[in-house]
Protein backbone atom coordinates (compact mmCIF):
# COMPACT_ATOMS: atom_id res chain seq x y z
CA UNK A 1 0.00 0.00 0.00
CA UNK A 2 0.97 3.39 -1.14
CA UNK A 3 1.60 5.90 2.00
CA UNK A 4 0.92 9.22 1.62
CA UNK A 5 2.89 11.27 4.01
CA UNK A 6 1.40 14.80 3.51
CA UNK A 7 -2.44 15.09 2.94
CA UNK A 8 -4.60 17.72 2.80
CA UNK A 9 -8.60 18.43 2.41
CA UNK A 10 -10.29 21.25 1.00
CA UNK A 11 -7.57 23.35 3.04
CA UNK A 12 -8.32 26.77 3.37
CA UNK A 13 -7.49 29.93 4.62
CA UNK A 14 -8.69 33.74 4.31
CA UNK A 15 -7.31 36.55 5.70
CA UNK A 16 -10.18 39.12 6.17
CA UNK A 17 -11.81 39.01 2.56
CA UNK A 18 -8.71 37.77 1.04
CA UNK A 19 -9.16 33.73 0.36
CA UNK A 20 -5.51 32.58 0.15
CA UNK A 21 -5.91 29.17 -0.42
CA UNK A 22 -9.02 28.21 -1.40
CA UNK A 23 -9.94 24.35 -1.09
CA UNK A 24 -6.68 22.69 -1.95
CA UNK A 25 -6.50 19.18 -2.04
CA UNK A 26 -2.87 17.77 -1.96
CA UNK A 27 -1.47 14.10 -1.75
CA UNK A 28 2.08 13.79 -1.65
CA UNK A 29 3.46 10.46 -1.60
CA UNK A 30 6.41 8.91 0.89
CA UNK A 31 9.49 9.24 -0.42
CA UNK A 32 8.68 11.85 -3.32
CA UNK A 33 9.84 15.00 -3.94
CA UNK A 34 6.70 17.61 -4.57
CA UNK A 35 6.67 21.13 -5.96
CA UNK A 36 4.64 23.66 -5.31
CA UNK A 37 4.59 26.21 -7.82
CA UNK A 38 2.82 29.09 -8.75
CA UNK A 39 3.55 33.08 -8.88
CA UNK A 40 4.48 35.55 -6.00
CA UNK A 41 1.03 36.04 -4.08
CA UNK A 42 -0.52 32.11 -5.17
CA UNK A 43 -0.81 30.91 -1.81
CA UNK A 44 2.51 28.88 -1.72
CA UNK A 45 3.98 30.35 1.45
CA UNK A 46 0.24 30.10 3.22
CA UNK A 47 0.06 26.88 2.82
CA UNK A 48 3.60 26.10 3.83
CA UNK A 49 2.68 27.76 7.05
CA UNK A 50 -0.30 25.58 7.45
CA UNK A 51 1.29 22.24 7.07
CA UNK A 52 4.23 23.27 9.41
CA UNK A 53 1.60 24.23 12.01
CA UNK A 54 2.08 27.92 12.09
CA UNK A 55 -0.98 28.61 10.79
CA UNK A 56 -4.46 27.70 11.72
CA UNK A 57 -6.56 26.44 8.42
CA UNK A 58 -9.57 28.36 8.30
CA UNK A 59 -11.33 25.29 7.00
CA UNK A 60 -10.46 22.02 5.98
CA UNK A 61 -8.10 20.20 7.23
CA UNK A 62 -4.22 18.92 6.58
CA UNK A 63 -2.13 16.02 8.66
CA UNK A 64 1.60 14.94 8.31
CA UNK A 65 2.04 11.16 8.43
CA UNK A 66 -1.49 10.53 9.79
CA UNK A 67 -1.31 13.11 12.47
CA UNK A 68 -3.41 16.43 12.08
CA UNK A 69 -1.96 19.78 12.02
CA UNK A 70 -4.37 21.73 13.99
CA UNK A 71 -5.34 18.39 16.40
CA UNK A 72 -1.72 17.42 17.31
CA UNK A 73 1.25 19.89 16.25
CA UNK A 74 3.64 18.44 18.48
CA UNK A 75 3.17 14.85 17.07
CA UNK A 76 3.24 16.59 13.61
CA UNK A 77 6.35 18.75 14.61
CA UNK A 78 8.19 15.81 15.82
CA UNK A 79 7.99 14.78 12.15
CA UNK A 80 9.31 17.31 10.05
CA UNK A 81 12.08 19.17 9.17
CA UNK A 82 12.02 23.10 8.06
CA UNK A 83 14.01 25.33 5.62
CA UNK A 84 13.09 29.43 5.34
CA UNK A 85 13.31 31.33 2.10
CA UNK A 86 15.86 33.70 3.67
CA UNK A 87 18.91 32.09 5.06
CA UNK A 88 18.77 31.70 8.61
CA UNK A 89 21.54 29.66 10.10
CA UNK A 90 23.40 31.72 12.71
CA UNK A 91 26.26 33.78 11.54
CA UNK A 92 27.52 34.36 14.93
CA UNK A 93 27.55 30.49 15.25
CA UNK A 94 30.22 27.78 14.10
CA UNK A 95 28.07 25.60 11.62
CA UNK A 96 29.32 23.12 14.02
CA UNK A 97 27.28 24.91 16.79
CA UNK A 98 24.10 25.10 14.74
CA UNK A 99 23.72 21.49 14.27
CA UNK A 100 24.28 21.31 17.70
CA UNK A 101 21.47 23.70 18.27
CA UNK A 102 19.20 22.16 16.26
CA UNK A 103 19.86 18.56 18.07
CA UNK A 104 19.59 19.89 20.96
CA UNK A 105 15.84 21.76 20.11
CA UNK A 106 14.35 18.24 18.50
CA UNK A 107 15.78 16.61 21.87
CA UNK A 108 18.05 14.08 19.62
CA UNK A 109 20.15 11.65 22.53
CA UNK A 110 23.43 13.07 23.58
CA UNK A 111 25.19 9.73 22.74
CA UNK A 112 23.51 9.91 19.22
CA UNK A 113 24.26 13.46 18.82
CA UNK A 114 28.21 13.53 18.33
CA UNK A 115 27.37 11.19 15.05
CA UNK A 116 24.32 12.81 13.77
CA UNK A 117 26.39 15.80 13.56
CA UNK A 118 29.57 14.50 11.84
CA UNK A 119 27.28 12.39 9.48
CA UNK A 120 25.10 16.05 8.82
CA UNK A 121 28.62 17.64 8.17
CA UNK A 122 30.29 15.25 5.85
CA UNK A 123 27.18 14.29 3.81
CA UNK A 124 26.67 18.29 3.30
CA UNK A 125 30.49 18.39 2.28
CA UNK A 126 30.96 20.96 4.95
CA UNK A 127 33.45 19.07 7.29
CA UNK A 128 36.33 21.48 6.61
CA UNK A 129 34.14 24.52 7.62
CA UNK A 130 32.50 23.23 10.50
CA UNK A 131 34.46 25.11 12.69
CA UNK A 132 34.07 28.51 10.82
CA UNK A 133 31.76 31.16 11.69
CA UNK A 134 28.91 30.69 9.15
CA UNK A 135 29.27 34.59 8.86
CA UNK A 136 31.94 33.30 6.59
CA UNK A 137 29.93 30.80 4.65
CA UNK A 138 28.98 30.98 1.24
CA UNK A 139 25.23 31.42 0.17
CA UNK A 140 25.17 27.76 -0.85
CA UNK A 141 27.38 26.96 2.04
CA UNK A 142 24.56 28.16 4.38
CA UNK A 143 21.63 26.70 2.39
CA UNK A 144 23.38 23.09 2.32
CA UNK A 145 23.86 23.81 6.62
CA UNK A 146 20.35 24.61 6.75
CA UNK A 147 18.89 21.46 4.85
CA UNK A 148 21.59 19.42 7.14
CA UNK A 149 20.16 21.02 10.33
CA UNK A 150 16.42 20.15 9.41
CA UNK A 151 17.36 16.41 7.84
CA UNK A 152 19.15 16.21 11.55
CA UNK A 153 16.44 14.48 13.18
CA UNK A 154 15.29 12.37 10.14
CA UNK A 155 11.95 13.55 9.80
CA UNK A 156 9.59 12.05 7.49
CA UNK A 157 8.62 14.95 5.39
CA UNK A 158 11.29 17.87 4.76
CA UNK A 159 9.65 21.36 3.91
CA UNK A 160 11.63 23.98 1.53
CA UNK A 161 10.24 27.61 1.14
CA UNK A 162 12.06 28.35 -2.29
CA UNK A 163 15.32 26.55 -1.41
CA UNK A 164 18.32 28.17 -4.19
CA UNK A 165 16.70 31.33 -4.86
CA UNK A 166 19.19 33.67 -4.78
CA UNK A 167 22.47 30.92 -5.22
CA UNK A 168 25.03 30.68 -8.07
CA UNK A 169 24.10 28.08 -10.60
CA UNK A 170 26.17 25.87 -9.16
CA UNK A 171 25.36 26.39 -5.55
CA UNK A 172 21.87 25.48 -6.46
CA UNK A 173 22.51 22.60 -8.03
CA UNK A 174 24.53 20.85 -5.00
CA UNK A 175 21.68 21.71 -3.43
CA UNK A 176 19.51 20.09 -5.72
CA UNK A 177 22.01 16.56 -5.45
CA UNK A 178 22.15 16.58 -1.62
CA UNK A 179 18.61 16.74 -1.77
CA UNK A 180 18.17 13.84 -4.25
CA UNK A 181 20.48 11.94 -1.97
CA UNK A 182 18.92 12.58 1.06
CA UNK A 183 15.87 11.28 -0.39
CA UNK A 184 17.63 7.95 -2.00
CA UNK A 185 19.12 7.38 2.01
CA UNK A 186 16.40 7.95 4.24
CA UNK A 187 13.36 8.09 2.05
CA UNK A 188 12.74 11.86 3.13
CA UNK A 189 9.59 13.02 1.79
CA UNK A 190 10.21 16.29 0.38
CA UNK A 191 7.70 19.26 -0.01
CA UNK A 192 8.78 22.82 -1.51
CA UNK A 193 7.77 26.00 -3.05
CA UNK A 194 9.06 27.17 -5.75
CA UNK A 195 8.63 29.43 -9.01
CA UNK A 196 11.61 28.32 -10.44
CA UNK A 197 10.60 25.97 -13.35
CA UNK A 198 14.25 24.62 -13.89
CA UNK A 199 14.54 23.64 -10.38
CA UNK A 200 10.83 21.93 -10.38
CA UNK A 201 11.40 20.49 -13.95
CA UNK A 202 14.79 18.97 -12.46
CA UNK A 203 13.76 18.11 -8.94
CA UNK A 204 10.40 16.92 -8.48
CA UNK A 205 8.09 13.71 -9.26
CA UNK A 206 5.19 15.77 -8.96
CA UNK A 207 3.98 19.71 -8.88
CA UNK A 208 1.05 21.41 -8.06
CA UNK A 209 0.60 25.23 -9.46
CA UNK A 210 -0.84 27.40 -7.86
CA UNK A 211 -2.58 30.23 -8.83
CA UNK A 212 -5.04 32.47 -6.62
CA UNK A 213 -5.05 29.80 -3.94
CA UNK A 214 -6.04 27.19 -5.91
CA UNK A 215 -4.71 24.07 -7.43
CA UNK A 216 -4.57 24.60 -11.24
CA UNK A 217 -2.74 21.44 -12.38
CA UNK A 218 -1.24 18.50 -10.65
CA UNK A 219 0.95 15.68 -12.22
CA UNK A 220 4.27 14.82 -12.87
CA UNK A 221 6.12 17.36 -14.84
CA UNK A 222 6.34 14.95 -18.13
CA UNK A 223 3.20 14.82 -18.31
CA UNK A 224 2.25 18.24 -18.11
CA UNK A 225 4.53 19.31 -20.88
CA UNK A 226 3.15 16.46 -23.12
CA UNK A 227 -0.77 17.54 -22.75
CA UNK A 228 0.20 20.97 -23.50
CA UNK A 229 2.22 19.96 -26.52
CA UNK A 230 5.13 18.75 -27.70
CA UNK A 231 7.99 20.70 -27.43
CA UNK A 232 6.46 22.30 -24.17
CA UNK A 233 8.66 23.88 -21.30
CA UNK A 234 7.31 23.90 -17.40
CA UNK A 235 6.88 27.62 -18.07
CA UNK A 236 4.39 27.06 -21.16
CA UNK A 237 2.25 24.75 -18.54
CA UNK A 238 2.23 27.43 -16.65
CA UNK A 239 1.00 29.96 -19.15
CA UNK A 240 -1.66 26.96 -20.15
CA UNK A 241 -2.86 26.25 -17.14
CA UNK A 242 -3.23 29.37 -15.05
CA UNK A 243 -3.91 31.12 -17.93
CA UNK A 244 -0.48 33.66 -16.70
CA UNK A 245 3.26 33.84 -16.81
CA UNK A 246 5.39 32.81 -13.62
CA UNK A 247 6.90 35.98 -13.49
CA UNK A 248 3.65 37.91 -13.52
CA UNK A 249 2.21 39.13 -10.21
CA UNK A 250 3.76 39.86 -6.42
CA UNK A 251 2.48 42.01 -3.47
CA UNK A 252 4.73 45.07 -2.05
CA UNK A 253 5.27 41.97 0.76
CA UNK A 254 6.81 39.86 -1.45
CA UNK A 255 9.19 42.82 -3.28
CA UNK A 256 10.13 43.52 0.44
CA UNK A 257 11.20 39.97 1.37
CA UNK A 258 13.23 39.13 -2.01
CA UNK A 259 15.03 42.63 -1.46
CA UNK A 260 15.75 41.78 2.03
CA UNK A 261 17.38 38.39 0.17
CA UNK A 262 19.02 40.42 -2.13
CA UNK A 263 20.53 42.57 0.33
CA UNK A 264 21.70 39.75 2.19
CA UNK A 265 23.27 38.01 0.30
CA UNK A 266 24.99 41.07 -1.34
CA UNK B 1 -2.10 8.30 19.86
CA UNK B 2 -3.04 8.19 23.50
CA UNK B 3 -3.46 4.30 23.57
CA UNK B 4 -3.57 2.97 27.00
CA UNK B 5 -0.89 0.50 26.54
CA UNK B 6 0.56 -1.34 29.64
CA UNK B 7 3.58 -0.02 28.78
CA UNK B 8 2.23 3.71 28.87
CA UNK B 9 4.90 5.42 31.09
CA UNK B 10 3.33 7.14 34.28
CA UNK B 11 2.05 10.41 34.11
CA UNK B 12 4.88 11.05 36.65
CA UNK B 13 7.84 10.20 34.36
CA UNK B 14 5.96 11.99 31.20
CA UNK B 15 6.13 14.92 33.78
CA UNK B 16 9.87 14.57 34.84
CA UNK B 17 10.78 14.10 30.90
CA UNK B 18 9.01 17.51 30.17
CA UNK B 19 10.95 19.50 32.76
CA UNK B 20 14.01 18.10 31.69
CA UNK B 21 13.34 18.53 28.07
CA UNK B 22 12.40 22.10 29.11
CA UNK B 23 15.35 23.04 30.89
CA UNK B 24 17.58 21.35 27.86
CA UNK B 25 16.32 23.73 25.13
CA UNK B 26 16.56 26.82 27.58
CA UNK B 27 20.08 26.36 28.25
CA UNK B 28 20.71 25.41 24.63
CA UNK B 29 19.30 28.44 23.89
CA UNK B 30 21.19 30.91 26.67
CA UNK B 31 24.17 28.67 25.79
CA UNK B 32 24.51 30.08 22.48
CA UNK B 33 23.46 33.31 22.99
CA UNK B 34 26.14 33.63 25.63
CA UNK B 35 28.63 32.51 23.30
CA UNK B 36 27.60 35.30 21.05
CA UNK B 37 28.14 37.67 23.31
CA UNK B 38 31.48 36.51 24.44
CA UNK B 39 32.48 36.34 20.85
CA UNK B 40 31.69 39.94 19.92
CA UNK B 41 31.63 42.18 23.09
CA UNK B 42 31.75 45.37 21.83
CA UNK B 43 28.09 46.04 22.75
CA UNK B 44 28.83 45.59 26.00
CA UNK B 45 31.61 47.88 26.13
CA UNK B 46 30.07 50.05 24.57
CA UNK B 47 26.95 49.97 27.07
CA UNK B 48 29.54 50.91 29.67
CA UNK B 49 29.85 54.38 29.10
CA UNK B 50 26.57 55.67 30.21
CA UNK B 51 27.06 53.90 33.47
CA UNK B 52 30.45 55.25 34.13
CA UNK B 53 29.10 58.94 33.14
CA UNK B 54 26.30 58.30 35.72
CA UNK B 55 28.58 57.43 38.33
CA UNK B 56 31.23 59.64 37.67
CA UNK B 57 29.45 63.14 36.73
CA UNK B 58 26.12 62.79 37.85
CA UNK B 59 27.10 60.86 41.19
CA UNK B 60 30.18 63.17 42.50
CA UNK B 61 28.08 66.01 41.98
CA UNK B 62 25.07 65.49 43.69
CA UNK B 63 27.17 63.97 46.34
CA UNK B 64 29.03 67.53 47.31
CA UNK B 65 25.79 69.01 46.80
CA UNK B 66 23.86 67.12 49.05
CA UNK B 67 20.53 67.93 47.38
CA UNK B 68 19.17 64.93 47.90
CA UNK B 69 18.70 63.63 51.39
CA UNK B 70 20.08 59.69 51.35
CA UNK B 71 20.12 58.79 55.49
CA UNK B 72 23.02 57.41 56.20
CA UNK B 73 24.25 56.53 52.63
CA UNK B 74 26.20 59.06 50.81
CA UNK B 75 24.51 59.91 47.61
CA UNK B 76 27.05 58.16 45.73
CA UNK B 77 26.43 55.29 47.90
CA UNK B 78 22.58 55.53 47.22
CA UNK B 79 22.40 56.14 43.70
CA UNK B 80 24.72 53.47 42.55
CA UNK B 81 22.61 50.49 42.82
CA UNK B 82 20.02 52.37 41.11
CA UNK B 83 22.70 53.24 37.98
CA UNK B 84 23.16 49.41 37.65
CA UNK B 85 19.53 48.79 37.86
CA UNK B 86 19.58 51.21 35.22
CA UNK B 87 22.16 49.66 32.91
CA UNK B 88 19.28 46.45 33.39
CA UNK B 89 17.09 48.26 32.11
CA UNK B 90 18.26 49.81 29.05
CA UNK B 91 20.38 46.80 28.00
CA UNK B 92 17.47 44.49 27.91
CA UNK B 93 14.62 47.15 27.03
CA UNK B 94 15.90 46.67 23.33
CA UNK B 95 15.98 43.07 23.16
CA UNK B 96 12.80 43.03 21.38
CA UNK B 97 14.56 44.14 17.78
CA UNK B 98 17.01 40.77 17.90
CA UNK B 99 13.24 39.23 17.94
CA UNK B 100 11.55 41.05 15.15
CA UNK B 101 15.10 40.59 13.37
CA UNK B 102 14.84 36.90 13.79
CA UNK B 103 11.66 36.83 12.07
CA UNK B 104 12.39 38.49 9.04
CA UNK B 105 15.34 36.03 8.46
CA UNK B 106 12.91 33.15 9.39
CA UNK B 107 14.68 32.28 12.30
CA UNK B 108 11.21 32.59 14.62
CA UNK B 109 10.02 30.49 12.17
CA UNK B 110 12.25 27.95 12.17
CA UNK B 111 12.48 27.70 16.04
CA UNK B 112 8.81 27.55 16.12
CA UNK B 113 8.68 24.64 13.59
CA UNK B 114 10.55 22.84 16.20
CA UNK B 115 8.88 20.65 18.66
CA UNK B 116 11.19 22.80 21.55
CA UNK B 117 8.50 24.00 24.09
CA UNK B 118 7.41 28.14 23.40
CA UNK B 119 7.91 28.59 26.94
CA UNK B 120 11.94 27.11 26.81
CA UNK B 121 12.74 29.23 23.69
CA UNK B 122 11.42 32.19 25.67
CA UNK B 123 13.06 31.79 29.00
CA UNK B 124 16.23 30.72 26.89
CA UNK B 125 16.23 34.49 25.90
CA UNK B 126 15.20 35.94 28.68
CA UNK B 127 18.41 33.85 30.65
CA UNK B 128 21.19 34.94 27.79
CA UNK B 129 19.57 38.79 28.88
CA UNK B 130 19.92 38.17 32.25
CA UNK B 131 23.48 36.54 32.39
CA UNK B 132 24.26 39.86 29.49
CA UNK B 133 23.04 41.99 32.31
CA UNK B 134 25.58 40.23 34.96
CA UNK B 135 28.33 41.03 32.78
CA UNK B 136 27.85 44.52 32.76
CA UNK B 137 27.04 44.54 36.59
CA UNK B 138 30.74 43.20 37.55
CA UNK B 139 32.07 46.37 35.66
CA UNK B 140 29.78 48.88 37.53
CA UNK B 141 30.20 47.31 41.02
CA UNK B 142 34.07 47.08 40.79
CA UNK B 143 33.51 50.73 39.49
CA UNK B 144 31.84 51.66 42.55
CA UNK B 145 34.45 49.83 44.64
CA UNK B 146 36.96 52.37 43.10
CA UNK B 147 34.85 54.96 43.70
CA UNK B 148 34.75 54.75 47.54
CA UNK B 149 31.26 53.13 47.27
CA UNK B 150 30.68 50.36 50.25
CA UNK B 151 29.90 47.54 48.45
CA UNK B 152 28.96 44.23 49.99
CA UNK B 153 32.04 41.93 49.67
CA UNK B 154 30.16 38.66 51.77
CA UNK B 155 30.02 35.94 49.10
CA UNK B 156 26.10 35.38 50.17
CA UNK B 157 25.31 39.04 49.07
CA UNK B 158 27.53 39.13 45.93
CA UNK B 159 25.68 35.73 45.14
CA UNK B 160 22.23 37.02 45.97
CA UNK B 161 23.28 40.37 43.83
CA UNK B 162 24.10 38.17 40.23
CA UNK B 163 21.01 36.47 41.07
CA UNK B 164 18.51 39.75 40.95
CA UNK B 165 20.75 41.01 38.34
CA UNK B 166 19.44 38.16 36.00
CA UNK B 167 16.16 38.03 37.17
CA UNK B 168 15.94 41.80 36.43
CA UNK B 169 17.93 41.31 33.01
CA UNK B 170 15.40 38.36 32.16
CA UNK B 171 12.25 40.61 33.38
CA UNK B 172 12.90 43.48 31.35
CA UNK B 173 14.10 41.61 27.83
CA UNK B 174 11.03 39.35 28.58
CA UNK B 175 8.59 42.52 28.65
CA UNK B 176 10.52 43.99 25.33
CA UNK B 177 10.19 40.40 23.75
CA UNK B 178 6.11 40.91 24.53
CA UNK B 179 6.12 44.56 22.72
CA UNK B 180 7.79 42.95 19.89
CA UNK B 181 5.44 40.09 19.34
CA UNK B 182 2.88 42.95 19.90
CA UNK B 183 3.98 45.87 17.47
CA UNK B 184 6.07 43.37 14.95
CA UNK B 185 8.09 45.99 13.07
CA UNK B 186 11.53 47.42 14.17
CA UNK B 187 10.18 51.28 13.83
CA UNK B 188 7.34 50.69 15.90
CA UNK B 189 9.11 48.85 18.04
CA UNK B 190 11.88 51.64 18.55
CA UNK B 191 9.23 54.50 19.25
CA UNK B 192 7.71 52.09 21.86
CA UNK B 193 11.42 51.38 23.25
CA UNK B 194 12.24 55.63 23.46
CA UNK B 195 9.00 55.91 25.02
CA UNK B 196 9.08 53.44 28.22
CA UNK B 197 12.71 53.70 28.97
CA UNK B 198 13.07 56.83 30.56
CA UNK B 199 9.61 57.02 32.61
CA UNK B 200 10.69 53.71 33.79
CA UNK B 201 13.69 55.24 35.15
CA UNK B 202 12.96 58.05 36.35
CA UNK B 203 9.49 57.10 38.23
CA UNK B 204 11.28 54.44 39.72
CA UNK B 205 13.85 55.02 43.32
CA UNK B 206 16.69 54.69 41.34
CA UNK B 207 17.97 58.33 41.94
CA UNK B 208 16.06 59.62 44.03
CA UNK B 209 13.95 58.24 47.35
CA UNK B 210 10.41 57.82 46.55
CA UNK B 211 9.52 59.69 49.92
CA UNK B 212 10.74 63.08 47.59
CA UNK B 213 7.99 62.55 44.59
CA UNK B 214 4.33 64.00 44.83
CA UNK B 215 1.78 61.52 45.62
CA UNK B 216 0.89 60.93 41.89
CA UNK B 217 4.49 59.82 40.77
CA UNK B 218 4.59 57.76 44.30
CA UNK B 219 1.78 55.94 42.86
CA UNK B 220 3.53 55.22 39.86
CA UNK B 221 6.91 54.21 41.60
CA UNK B 222 4.90 51.27 43.80
CA UNK B 223 3.82 49.61 40.37
CA UNK B 224 7.02 49.99 38.96
CA UNK B 225 8.61 47.06 38.36
CA UNK B 226 12.12 48.97 38.32
CA UNK B 227 11.41 50.11 41.92
CA UNK B 228 11.49 46.69 43.24
CA UNK B 229 14.84 45.87 41.37
CA UNK B 230 16.42 48.71 42.86
CA UNK B 231 15.31 48.16 46.22
CA UNK B 232 16.56 44.63 45.68
CA UNK B 233 20.40 45.97 44.13
CA UNK B 234 20.41 48.44 46.94
CA UNK B 235 20.01 45.71 49.73
CA UNK B 236 22.18 43.45 48.01
CA UNK B 237 25.03 45.91 46.98
CA UNK B 238 25.57 48.72 49.69
CA UNK B 239 26.58 48.20 53.24
CA UNK B 240 23.83 49.97 55.02
CA UNK B 241 21.28 50.27 52.23
CA UNK B 242 18.04 49.25 52.47
CA UNK B 243 14.79 47.92 50.24
CA UNK B 244 11.63 50.28 51.45
CA UNK B 245 9.34 46.95 51.26
CA UNK B 246 12.33 44.36 51.84
CA UNK B 247 13.74 41.74 49.98
CA UNK B 248 11.23 39.08 50.01
CA UNK B 249 8.66 41.63 48.57
CA UNK B 250 10.69 42.99 46.23
CA UNK B 251 12.20 39.16 44.91
CA UNK B 252 8.31 37.91 44.76
CA UNK B 253 6.91 40.81 42.89
CA UNK B 254 10.17 40.19 40.72
CA UNK B 255 9.28 36.50 40.18
CA UNK B 256 5.84 36.52 39.57
CA UNK B 257 6.28 39.42 36.83
CA UNK B 258 8.89 37.59 35.25
CA UNK B 259 6.93 34.31 35.03
CA UNK B 260 3.48 36.84 34.08
CA UNK B 261 5.44 37.92 31.09
CA UNK B 262 7.38 34.47 30.15
CA UNK B 263 3.42 33.11 29.96
CA UNK B 264 2.55 36.41 27.94
CA UNK B 265 5.52 35.89 25.71
CA UNK B 266 5.07 32.04 24.94
CA UNK B 267 1.34 33.29 23.81
CA UNK B 268 2.45 35.77 21.76
CA UNK B 269 5.64 33.94 20.12
CA UNK B 270 3.50 32.46 17.36
CA UNK B 271 1.86 35.40 16.51
CA UNK B 272 4.73 37.02 15.18
CA UNK B 273 5.11 34.94 11.86
CA UNK B 274 1.48 35.05 11.07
Amino acid sequence: MMQSDVVTSALTRRFRSLVAVDHIDLTVEHGSIFGLLGPNGAGKSTTLKMLTTLLAPSSGSASIGGFDVVREPGAVRRRIGYVPQLLSADGGLTGYENLVLSAKLYGLPRRERQTRIADALSFMGLEPAADDLVSAYSGGMIRRLEVAQALLHRPLVLFLDEPTIGLDPIARRAVWERLRESRRQFATTILMTTHDMEEADDLCDTVAILHQGRVAVQGAPADLKRQVGPAATLDDVFVHFAGAAIAEGGSYRDIRSTRRTVKRLG
Amino acid sequence: MTSAAPAAPSSDSVERRAIADFVRQALAIAQVETRKILRDPTELLTRMVQPTLWLIVFGEVFTRTRAIPTGDLSYLEFMAPGVLAQSVLFSAIFYGIAIIWERDLGIVHKMLVSPAWRGALVFGKALSAGLRALAQAVIIVLLALVLGVHVRLEPASLAGLAIVVVLGGALFSTFSFVIACLVKTRERFMGIGQVLTMPLFFASNAIYPIALMPAWLQRVAQVNPLTYLVNALRQLMVHGGESSVGLPTDLAVLSIIFVALVLIASRLYPEIVR
